[in-house]
């Protein structure tokens, strides 16, 4: 019996502290009053609308959004032929290159901030957008390449093999056979590229100019100087998206088989 | 240039620095049923690869068709290859399957759904069409891979252990439809096995293979009868396989294949080859010169399987169950004789 109490607390605390802020936010951004607070200072939509009518949020939206899609795009565009050269030829240095294109998750994202501003941005005159969109690629690359992988990996050569034979090149074996087996993969390493590049800070920290900032960094900044309810409201509405996004994926598509 | 239909000539094929196939010459006619049959790792599945173009030969050359396509590439052979694990598009229904090649080859629409049809009913597969690969169990995928490779009537069609995924009882009805095809259709065959039996069942000729080389290419009935070495009598069925150690006065003098036990079993007669063999039917026991000890007794349905044990080593034998029963821990006589020995060399 008391066993049974103790992982009951385990799981209630364990749910609390995963899912507790999310509510927390969700209820401060419906705050009437004007400061962050929780409990929220009586109950109103005010604040959810009032993100949109914040310029600078709406900037940094689009400009996260552009680095989240357009990143994750050019991370997949890279990702995918690397995942197959890397999983049916024997490349030479091919673990090398594996771990090379790890790199980004394994080193702090703060010093791949410093290195780009302080070696691409500063010396070589790279546009703040620039170097945002490098970084976004170059992070979200690792997942694409194992992602991919990881579905490249339950695919038998041969299936190519007899594609050739009944008269495809080796590219159209490619497109024709390998891509389509593979969608499922590639679409779960859009969804993981986007979340992470759509939430990533340290990186980006380091790689804002005038009126260039993503919109976590936005949000930072706009805190330090209001601090109204806006910025729980705008949190939570992300969230909404987060989930929304891997709802569908999962729904249709058994994202929790890729990752 | 010879006149055969496919011609393998000197084709030495490798994987980086390791050869694998060794100077091959392999000539098959048009229409014919081959067999490349040999024991795991010989170069079965290698030497295939390379017909179909998948491998480039290390030197040589192969002729189809009276044409050198030593460089042609592998979609331009027009070769078909039933894969050992069917290599099945997942993605694709039965029916897309079959038209793959036809889609790539711009055939008009019309004529792809009538061959497709034709193809998947030829299999007897025309009412599960729209099934996926995954839907569909061992045998129809086997024949779905076989439907896909026919429909596009390939100068050759290649065939690597098709059969070895399914039960013993399909392996069966495979094979005999294998056979109703090949006489329906024509088309040249190249069929890969480790199955002595099924390459007997189902080929005009067999190949059989060791290490690489040919060891020994004749009809069935060749092979099976008058293999002419160890290895092929080995791979034949010829479980007692003896050295001559010495032949003198009108007697042979049998040792152990490759033991250094110095007792020899003496038959009468002389014979000029190195070894002889005798298939296990061929040794009779309960009368003869020998005398060996049973070591072990086995049922068999129409046959009882004995293992004697005599000076020289082991002997199998294999007796109607009608005759006389002996237990194990009986000494026994038996009888090898010249006569019903196969002569062989190394
Ligand atoms: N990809 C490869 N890389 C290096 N060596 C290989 C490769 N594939 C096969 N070999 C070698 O080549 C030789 C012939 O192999 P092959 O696959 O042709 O044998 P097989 O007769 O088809 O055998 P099995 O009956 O087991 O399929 C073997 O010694 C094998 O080890
Ligand atoms: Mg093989």
């Amino acid at each position: 019996m008391t066993q049974l109490w103790l992982s009951r607390l385990v799981i209630f605390l364990t749910l609390t502290f995963l899912i507790g802020p999310f509510f927390i936010i969700i209820f401060a951004g419906l705050s009437a009053g004007s400061s962050l607070a929780f409990p929220p200072d009586g109950l109103s939509l005010k604040w959810y609308l009032a993100v949109f009518e914040v310029e600078s949020f709406r900037k940094s939206f689009i400009l996260s959004m552009f680095l989240a899609v357009g990143g994750t795009l050019t991370a997949l565009v890279l990702g995918v032929p690397a995942a197959y050269a890397l999983s049916r030829y024997k490349l030479p240095f091919g673990e090398t290159i594996k771990l090379i294109v790890a790199a980004p998750i394994i080193v702090p994202g703060i010093i791949v901030g410093l290195a780009l501003l302080r070696y691409l941005v500063v010396p070589l005159d790279f546009t703040v957008t620039m170097a945002l969109f490098l970084a976004h690629t170059a992070l979200v690359l690792p997942y694409a390449v194992r992602v991919v992988s990881a579905s490249l990996q339950n695919l038998r050569v041969d299936m190519e093999e007899a594609a050739v034979l009944l008269g495809c090149s080796r590219l159209g074996a490619f497109s024709r056979v390998v891509l389509p087996n593979i969608q499922g993969g590639i679409l779960a390493a859009f969804i993981l590229g986007f979340v992470t590049s759509f939430n990533q800070v340290p990186v980006s920290l380091f790689l804002s100019g005038p009126g260039v900032r993503t919109l976590p960094i936005d949000m930072i900044a706009y805190m330090e100087i209001t601090y109204d309810p806006s910025v729980a409201a705008l949190s939570a509405l992300l969230a909404f998206l987060s989930i929304g996004i891997v709802f569908v994926a999962e729904r249709f598509l058994g994202f929790s088989r890729y990752v | 240039m010879s006149d055969a239909y496919v011609s393998l000539q000197q084709l030495t094929l490798a994987y980086g620095d390791s050869i694998a196939v060794p100077d091959l010459d392999l000539d098959i006619n048009e229409g014919e049923l081959i067999t490349l049959l040999g024991p795991s790792g010989c170069g079965k599945t290698t030497t295939m690869r390379a017909i179909a173009g998948l491998m480039q030969p290390k030197s040589g050359r192969i002729f189809i068709d009276g044409v050198d396509v030593t460089r042609v590439s592998a979609n331009k052979r027009q070769i078909g290859l039933v894969f050992q694990s069917y290599a099945l598009f997942p993605h694709l229904s039965a029916y897309e399957n079959v038209a793959f090649g036809l889609r790539l080859r711009r055939v008009a629409s019309h004529q792809i759904q009538q061959q497709v049809n034709q193809g998947l009913e030829r299999v007897g597969l025309q009412q599960l069409a729209t099934r996926k690969p995954a839907e569909l169990s061992g045998g129809q995928q086997q024949r779905l891979a076989l439907a896909r490779s026919l429909v596009m009537q390939p100068k050759v069609l290649l065939l690597d252990e098709p059969l070895s995924n399914l039960d013993a009882k399909l392996r069966l009805e495979m094979r005999s439809e294998l056979q109703r095809l090949q006489r329906e259709t024509a088309i040249t065959m190249v069929f890969v096995t480790h199955d002595q039996s099924e390459a007997l069942a189902l080929a005009d000729r067999i190949v059989l293979m060791s290490d690489g080389h040919i060891a020994q290419l004749g009809t069935a009935e060749e092979l099976y009868n008058a293999p002419d070495t160890v290895f092929a009598a080995d791979f034949m069925g010829f479980e007692n396989i003896f050295k001559v150690a010495d032949e003198r006065d009108g007697l042979c003098y049998l040792a152990g294949r490759d033991s250094d036990v110095s007792a020899r079993l003496e038959i009468a007669g002389s014979s000029e080859a190195g070894y002889l063999a005798w298939r296990p039917a061929a040794v009779s026991v309960g009368q003869g010169q020998h005398r060996g000890e049973v070591r072990s007794v086995a049922f068999a349905g129409e046959t009882r399987e004995y293992v004697i044990e005599c000076t020289i080593g082991f002997v199998k034998a294999q007796v109607p169950v009608g005759n006389r029963v002996h237990a194990v821990g009986d000494v026994v006589d038996f009888e090898l004789s010249l006569s019903t020995a196969r002569p062989l060399r190394d």
